[in-house]
C-alpha cells in the first residue's frame, strides 16, 4: 500500500504526486516532500548503514543536521554520494540508493563489524595498525576504506556547472524563521539593501514546523504571506534553498544556493548551484537552535529521532514514521509533539519524561520521573523498555521515539572566526558569546530565545539596532500575537549503561567510547574530539557536541562550561567540490590569450603550444611532414636561407614616457640606458634587488622623453609590476609614466637574408631600410601598406638579418596574411616557437630558461654589462663575494663527441670519469636541440668555469632518460659568432 | 589610405552580438582609446586640459565623464583613459598629444582593448555572476576597475544605466567573451 504512514493536512502539494526510486522500490511522494519524508510516508525507516559498525540507521531529523539518512542521488554522471536525504527535495524520477552496505541495504554483511564492536573502540587504529609500518598504506588503509561508510563517486566528470557570483546589501539575514523574517520586514520597510537566505525551500522555519497560531493564523501562513510581502520589496532579495556556509573576513559570507538540485537536470545553461560571495555591512544570524538528543543504550534503531523532528514530519510534510510513537523528553517541548501527534490521530504510546514534575495530559500516558533503558527491533524500534521511576521495568511497543533533551542554538557562524559560546545555566545550552564576527549580531532561537513571540521580537530589535548601526532610521513593523512559552527543562543527557549509548551517530562515537578517552588521559576537549572523532563528521557534531561535552564533563568531574567547545569552521553544511571550483575548470581554469595571427595561424594547420596564458603557433606542418622535426628543421633552414616570420606579440611592451625615462631606465637596468640615442635600441640586462638576472629585453627610445621597452613572454607582468614598484616607491620624484602596450600592437619577426628585400615591399617608399639608413639596432615610426602607422625595430633574436615590425592589433591578421603574400617570392616560411628555440640556441641567445631566477650576470657571460660607474637595482649586491667565485657557472655551448647523441636539457655535466654524485656536479644543460644547420643536437649550459674549459671533453649524465655520454664544451655561438649576418 | 583590413578582437570581420533573454552584448570596435598621464609638475594643467576637452572636469576616482565626441574614466592617480568614436578619430593618440603638448604622456591604447557594450534590464544579474562589484550601487558615469574570471576588466556604466561597457584585455577577448555569455545565460 502507498504511503501508508501519510497523514491529512501538512503544506505539501497533494494535487502533484511523484514516482521516485530509492534502491530497487518505486514509492510516491507529493511536491514539496523531501526525500526522508516521502520514504517515511511509505512506512521506510531504513535508509543507511552507520559509518563504523554498519548499524541500521533511518533520519533522526528533518534538516541539515542530518546524521543518519546519508544516501547517494541520482545516477550515472549526476550521481552525488553522501546527501542528506532530510533536504533532498524530491522531484518526479527522483533516483536514490543507500550506500555504505554490502549486498543490501536490509542484510549488510559489513555488520559484522557491529559483533566485532569490542575491537574497534576509539582508538583502536591508532593501537592495533601500528604494526608492521609497512602495512598501513598497502593493507590497513585499503581495507578500512572499503570498509567505511562512505558512498562512491561516478568517477565520471560532472556535467553540470556550477556558478560563482557577489551580492552586497547593508544587511544579511541568516535563516528565516520568525526571527529572520521579523528582522527581514524591519530593514526592508526601512528601506535596507537586505538579502534573506534560508537553506529550505519553503522559507519559515519552525513557522512551517509547528501548530500554534500567529496573529491569528497558522504560522505557516504567516511566514509565506512575509515572505511574498518581503518579494514584493525592490531592496529586499529573498533567496530561500541558500545555505550560508561561512563568516569571513570584513563581513563577507559565503552562501551556496541550490539552483537545480530540486530538478531532474538543470535547465540550459543555469547552474546546479552558485557560490555566492556576500559583501554585507551588517548580519544577524537567525539560525535558529537544534534539538538535541538523550544518549542511551541502541538509541540509534531506525524510528528513533527528534521529537521536534517527529513533530515536523507530521505537521509540514504529513507524515508519521509510525503508527504507534513514544516520547522520550526532560522538557516541555516534549509534550508538544505528544499533542501534536495525538491531534493528527497519531497513537502516542507513552511520554516518558525524566522530571518528576513533568506535565500531565489527558491525551496521553506520562511516565515522570522514567527513562528508556533499552530499545528493541534491528531494522526498525519495534519496543521500548522503560525503567519505572520506582523501579521496575515496563516495556512499551512502539516505531517510533521521539527524543527531546533540550534545544541547542545554532552558534555555528558565530565561531567562524574563533568566537567562543558561553553555556547559559537556564537553558542548559550554549548561546553566542564571545568576539563574534564583525558586523554579526544573533536573534531568535540562535541566541537562545526560544518562543515565537520572543524570535519575533528579538528579530525586529537587532535589525532595528543593525540598522541605527548603519545610521538608518527604521519603522518598527507591526508583529503578530504569537506564543510566549517559557522554557521548562531539567538537564539529562545519558541514560547510564554499561553497553553501547550513541553520542555522535554519524561517526559512531558511545558514551563509553568518551569515557575510554578520559581514561586514557585525552582530558582537553580537542583531544577528546580527535581521539574519538566526536563531531567530526560532515554534521560537524550538531545533534551530539553538547551531550559528548556533558559525558565529558561528567567523567572529568567538572562543569560543562570547564569542558570548554571545540571549534566550528566552515562550511556550516556539507558542500559540493564542484560549486568551490565553480566555472574554473578543465579549459576554463584560466583565461587563453591569442596573437593577431592566431586566425591566420589555424587556417594553416599550425600546433600550438601554451606560453603563459599565450597560444603560439610552435611549427606550421606542410603537406608529408609526420614529424614536428621535419617542420621545424624546415623552418629553421628557410628563415637561414631566405626569410621567415614569426608571431612575437607575446613578448612584453612597455610605453615608458617622461622628462626622467631615461634616467628611470638606467636605473631599472644594470647596463648603460641613459645615453641611447633616439631611434636606437638597446639590449638591457635586468637585475633583481638580490642582484640575480630578473629579466631581459630592448629599449627603443622613439623620441626624448619615450622609450618602448621589451620583456620576456613570461615576465611581462612581473617586469612592468616591478618598474610600477621602482617608480612609485623608489623614485617618487621622477618625471616617468608606464603603461603597458603589449596588447595594443602587433608585432612580427621577420628575418633572414631576404627580410629586408621583403620589408621594402611593405613599408611606404620614403623609408630607407639601407644598412647605413637603418642599421642593426635602430627603430623608427614608419608607415606600412599606404599609411598604416608602424613601428620598425632592427634586432634579431634568430641571428639573421632581422626586424621586427610592430601595427596596431586589429591589423595584425592582415599583415600576416600581406607579408606570406609578398614574401611568396622569396618563399617566404611562417616560423614558431620550436624553430625561434633552435635558431637562438644556435646563436647562444638567453632566454627564460637560462633566466631562471638562479642566475647572474655573470653566469650569463654578461658580467661587464652591469655598469660599475652608475647605480643599478642589484648591482650593488651582483659584487658580493659568493656570487663572483673564481669557479663561478658560465654560460657554454656543448655539442656531443659523438655527433649521433643528442643532448637532453636538464642532464648534469661532470668531469669527464668522475662518479655521478652530487658533490661532483659541474653544471647543467638549459637548452637543447637538434641545429639542422650544424647537423648535430646542440645546447647551451651552465659549467663551472666554464669560459676557460673551451674545448673540453666531459660527462653529461641524464639519470632520468638514461643518457651519459661525452660532450664537448664549445662556445655559446654556434653559428655566426662575429654576427656578421645581423648586421648585413 | 592603406589597405590592411582590421578583424575583431573575436576574431570575425563583423562584430559579434550575442542575445540572451532581452540582454545584448556586443562587440564594439569602434572605439579609439589612448591613455593621458600628467607629467611631474604638470598635473595642474593636464587637469585644465582635459576638462576643457570633456567641456567640463576630468573624471575623478571611480567616475567616468560620458560626452561626445571624447569621454574619459579615471584609471589612476593623475592618469585617465580617452575614448572617442574610432571612424573620426583614429588617430586619438596624435590628437591628444597636439593638446596636451609636454603636460602629459600620451600612449594609444585603441587595440590593447577588447570592448563589449551590454544592455539590457537583466544587466545586473549577469554582472553578479561575473564580478566583484556592486553593481546596485553603480550608478550612469561609475567606472570601476575589476576581475571577471581572472581577467582584469574596466567596468562602466553608461547612459542609460541598463547599459554597461566592459574593456577588457583584447588578446583574451574570447575567454572574456565566453564567461559574459556564459554568465547572460546563467543569470537571465
Amino acid at each position: 500500500m502507498s504511503q501508508v504512514n501519510r497523514l491529512d493536512g501538512g503544506l505539501i502539494d497533494r494535487s502533484e504526486t511523484y514516482s521516485f526510486r530509492f534502491d530497487s522500490t518505486y514509492h510516491k511522494g507529493h511536491k514539496g516532500d523531501t526525500l526522508a519524508s516521502a520514504l517515511l510516508a511509505n512506512g521506510v525507516r531504513l535508509m543507511g548503514r552507520s559509518f563504523k559498525y554498519h548499524r541500521p540507521r533511518g533520519p533522526m531529523t528533518a534538516g541539515s543536521e542530518e546524521p543518519n539518512a546519508i544516501v547517494e542521488l541520482r545516477e550515472g554522471a549526476r550521481k552525488e554520494p553522501n546527501t542528506r536525504a532530510t533536504t533532498a527535495e524530491l522531484y518526479d524520477g527522483l533516483r536514490a540508493a543507500s550506500q555504505n552496505r554490502w549486498p543490501s541495504l536490509a542484510f549488510d554483511a559489513m555488520e559484522i563489524n557491529d559483533l566485532l564492536s569490542n575491537f574497534f573502540a576509539a582508538g583502536f587504529y591508532y593501537k592495533t595498525f601500528m604494526w608492521p609500518a609497512a602495512f598501513w598504506e598497502k593493507v590497513y588503509e585499503p581495507i578500512i576504506r572499503r570498509a567505511a561508510g562512505l558512498g562512491s563517486l561516478s568517477s565520471q566528470d560532472d556535467p553540470d556547472d556550477y556558478d560563482k557570483g557577489f551580492l552586497h546589501c547593508d544587511l544579511l539575514i541568516i535563516g528565516g524563521g520568525p526571527a529572520g523574517l521579523a528582522a527581514a520586514l524591519t530593514a526592508g520597510e526601512s528601506g535596507a539593501r537586505v538579502i534573506l537566505c534560508d537553506e529550505d525551500f519553503l522559507i519559515g522555519g519552525r513557522l512551517n514546523f509547528e501548530t500554534y497560531d500567529v496573529g491569528g493564523q497558522s504560522g505557516a501562513a504567516w511566514a509565506a504571506e512575509t515572505v511574498a510581502r518581503l518579494q514584493t520589496m525592490p531592496n529586499v532579495r529573498v533567496m530561500p534553498r541558500t545555505t550560508v556556509i561561512g563568516a569571513f573576513d570584513h563581513g563577507i559570507y559565503g552562501a551556496v544556493e541550490r539552483v537545480s538540485d530540486h530538478l531532474p537536470v538543470p535547465q540550459e545553461g543555469k547552474p546546479r548551484q552558485i557560490l555566492w560571495r556576500i559583501t554585507s555591512t551588517r548580519a544577524i544570524l537567525c539560525a535558529g537552535a537544534t534539538e538535541r538528543p538523550i544518549v542511551f543504550e541502541n538509541n540509534d534503531r531506525p524510528g528513533i529521532m527528534q521529537a521536534s523532528a517527529i513533530r515536523a514530519y507530521a505537521n509540514r510534510w504529513a507524515v508519521t514514521p509510525a503508527q504507534q510513537v513514544a516520547i522520550f523528553t526532560n522538557n516541555d517541548d516534549g509534550h508538544r509533539t505528544a499533542s501534536d501527534l495525538v491531534s493528527k490521530g497519531v497513537e502516542v504510546v507513552s511520554v516518558i519524561d525524566t522530571r518528576q514534575d513533568a506535565l500531565i495530559s489527558t491525551d496521553y500516558d506520562v511516565i515522570a520521573g522514567g527513562v528508556i533503558d533499552q530499545t528493541w527491533g534491528r531494522l526498525g524500534l519495534k519496543q521500548i523498555e522503560v525503567k519505572m521511576p520506582k523501579g521496575g521495568i515496563r516495556r512499551i511497543k512502539c516505531g517510533a521515539l521521539g527524543v527531546s533533551g533540550g534545544w541547542n542554538p545554532n552558534v555555528h557562524l558565530t565561531c567562524h572566526q574563533r568566537g567562543r559560546p558561553v553555556w547559559d545555566e537556564a537553558l542548559s545550552a550554549f548561546v553566542p558569546g564571545g568576539a563574534l564576527p564583525p558586523g554579526m549580531t544573533v536573534a531568535g532561537a540562535a541566541n537562545g530565545v526560544f518562543s515565537t513571540h520572543g524570535a519575533l521580537n528579538s528579530g525586529a530589535e537587532t535589525a532595528k539596532a543593525a540598522l541605527s548601526d548603519l545610521g538608518m532610521t527604521s519603522k518598527a513593523p507591526t508583529l503578530p500575537d504569537a506564543e510566549d512559552t517559557p522554557v521548562r527543562i531539567t538537564p539529562f543527557w545519558h541514560v547510564k549503561s554499561a553497553k553501547r549509548a550513541w553520542v555522535d551517530q554519524q561517526n559512531d562515537v558511545t558514551a563509553k567510547d568518551i569515557k575510554l578517552a578520559h581514561q586514557e588521559n585525552f582530558r582537553s576537549v580537542e583531544h577528546l574530539k580527535r581521539y574519538t572523532t566526536l563531531g567530526m563528521a560532515t554534521d560537524q557534531g550538531k545533534t551530539s557536541n553538547v551531550a559528548g561535552l556533558a559525558i565529558m564533563a561528567e567523567v572529568a568531574g567538572k562543569a560543562i562550561p570547564e569542558v570548554g567547545t571545540t571549534m566550528f569552521r566552515p562550511p556550516y553544511a556539507p558542500t559540493a567540490m564542484g560549486v568551490f571550483a565553480g566555472r574554473a575548470w578543465g579549459k576554463d581554469v584560466r583565461p587563453t590569450r591569442l596573437t593577431p595571427s592566431h586566425k591566420w595561424a589555424e587556417e594553416q594547420g599550425a600546433v600550438f603550444t601554451e606560453s603563459g596564458l599565450w597560444l603560439r603557433a610552435q611549427w606550421y606542418p606542410k603537406a608529408g611532414e609526420t614529424h614536428w622535426r621535419e617542420s621545424c628543421d624546415r623552418e629553421v633552414l628557410q628563415t637561414r636561407k631566405s626569410v621567415g616570420v614569426c608571431d612575437v606579440t607575446s613578448l612584453g611592451k612597455i610605453d615608458v614616457q617622461g622628462a626622467d625615462a631615461a634616467t628611470f631606465l638606467n636605473l631599472v637596468y644594470c647596463n648603460g640606458m641613459a645615453k641611447i640615442p633616439v631611434g636606437k635600441v638597446r639590449y638591457g640586462l635586468m637585475l633583481r634587488e638580490d642582484g640575480f638576472v630578473m629579466d631581459d629585453g630592448t629599449a627603443a627610445r622613439l623620441a626624448e622623453d619615450h622609450f618602448v621597452v621589451t620583456t620576456t613572454t613570461a615576465n611581462a607582468v612581473g617586469v612592468y609590476r616591478h618598474m610600477e614598484f621602482v617608480r612609485q616607491c623608489l623614485c617618487p620624484d621622477m618625471d616617468v609614466q608606464l603603461i603597458s602596450t603589449t596588447e595594443a600592437w602587433a608585432q612580427f619577426a621577420v628575418a633572414g637574408p631576404n627580410s629586408r628585400a621583403l620589408l621594402r615591399k611593405i613599408v611606404d617608399p620614403g623609408v630607407d631600410l639601407s644598412n647605413d639608413a637603418f642599421p642593426f639596432m635602430a627603430c623608427a615610426e614608419v608607415t606600412i601598406c599606404g599609411g598604416l602607422r608602424a613601428r620598425l625595430f632592427r634586432i634579431s633574436f634568430s641571428g639573421e638579418l632581422a626586424y621586427e615590425i610592430a601595427v596596431p592589433t586589429r591589423y595584425g591578421d592582415a599583415l600576416i596574411r600581406r607579408l606570406m603574400t609578398a614574401g611568396e617570392e622569396f618563399d617566404v616560411v611562417p616560423y614558431g616557437l620550436e624553430a625561434l628555440n633552435v635558431m637562438r640556441i644556435e646563436k647562444g641567445h638567453v632566454t627564460a630558461n637560462e633566466l631562471n631566477g638562479t642566475t647572474t650576470a655573470l653566469n650569463l657571460g654578461m658580467g661587464r654589462m652591469v655598469s660599475k660607474t652608475k647605480d643599478s637595482i642589484g648591482s650593488v649586491l651582483s659584487e658580493r663575494p659568493g656570487m663572483n667565485e673564481e669557479d663561478a657557472l658560465k654560460l657554454v655551448g656543448l655539442k656531443p663527441v659523438d655527433l649521433s647523441n643528442n643532448v637532453p636539457a636538464g642532464a648534469h655535466l661532470l668531469t669527464k670519469g668522475a662518479k655521478v654524485t652530487a658533490t661532483n656536479d659541474q653544471g647543467y644543460v638549459t637548452s637543447a636541440c637538434y641545429s639542422p644547420n650544424l647537423g648535430h643536437h646542440i645546447a647551451l649550459g651552465f659549467l663551472k668555469s666554464g669560459d676557460s674549459r673551451i674545448g673540453e671533453v666531459i660527462r653529461l649524465v641524464s639519470p632520468l632518460t638514461g643518457v651519459d655520454h661525452e660532450v664537448e664544451v664549445v662556445s655559446a655561438h654556434f653559428l655566426d659568432p662575429e654576427g656578421e649576418r645581423l648586421r648585413a | 589610405m592603406h589597405d590592411l583590413a582590421p578583424l575583431h578582437a573575436l576574431g570575425g570581420a563583423e562584430a559579434r552580438i550575442d542575445t540572451v533573454a532581452g540582454v545584448t552584448l556586443t562587440e564594439n570596435m569602434g572605439l579609439a582609446l589612448a591613455s593621458v598621464s600628467a607629467r611631474k609638475g604638470q598635473e595642474t594643467a593636464c587637469r585644465a586640459h582635459l576638462g576643457e576637452l570633456l567641456e567640463g572636469s576630468a573624471p575623478e576616482p571611480g567616475k567616468t565623464v560620458l560626452h561626445d565626441p571624447e569621454a574619459s574614466f579615471w584609471m589612476a592617480p593623475d592618469q585617465w583613459m580617452v575614448g572617442a568614436p574610432f571612424g573620426t578619430h583614429e588617430d586619438l593618440a596624435a590628437q591628444l598629444k597636439a593638446r596636451f603638448c609636454e603636460t602629459a604622456s600620451i600612449t594609444e591604447q585603441t587595440d590593447a582593448w577588447v570592448c563589449f557594450d551590454m544592455r539590457g534590464d537583466g544587466i545586473e544579474a549577469v554582472m553578479q555572476l561575473c564580478a566583484n562589484i556592486d553593481i546596485e550601487r553603480m550608478q550612469t558615469g561609475d567606472a570601476v576597475r575589476t576581475v571577471i574570471h581572472y581577467m582584469g576588466v574596466y567596468v562602466l556604466r553608461r547612459d542609460p544605466a541598463n547599459w554597461l561597457r566592459i574593456l577588457g584585455s583584447r588578446s583574451s577577448a574570447g575567454s572574456l567573451h565566453h564567461a559574459l555569455v556564459t554568465a547572460m545565460k546563467a543569470a537571465l
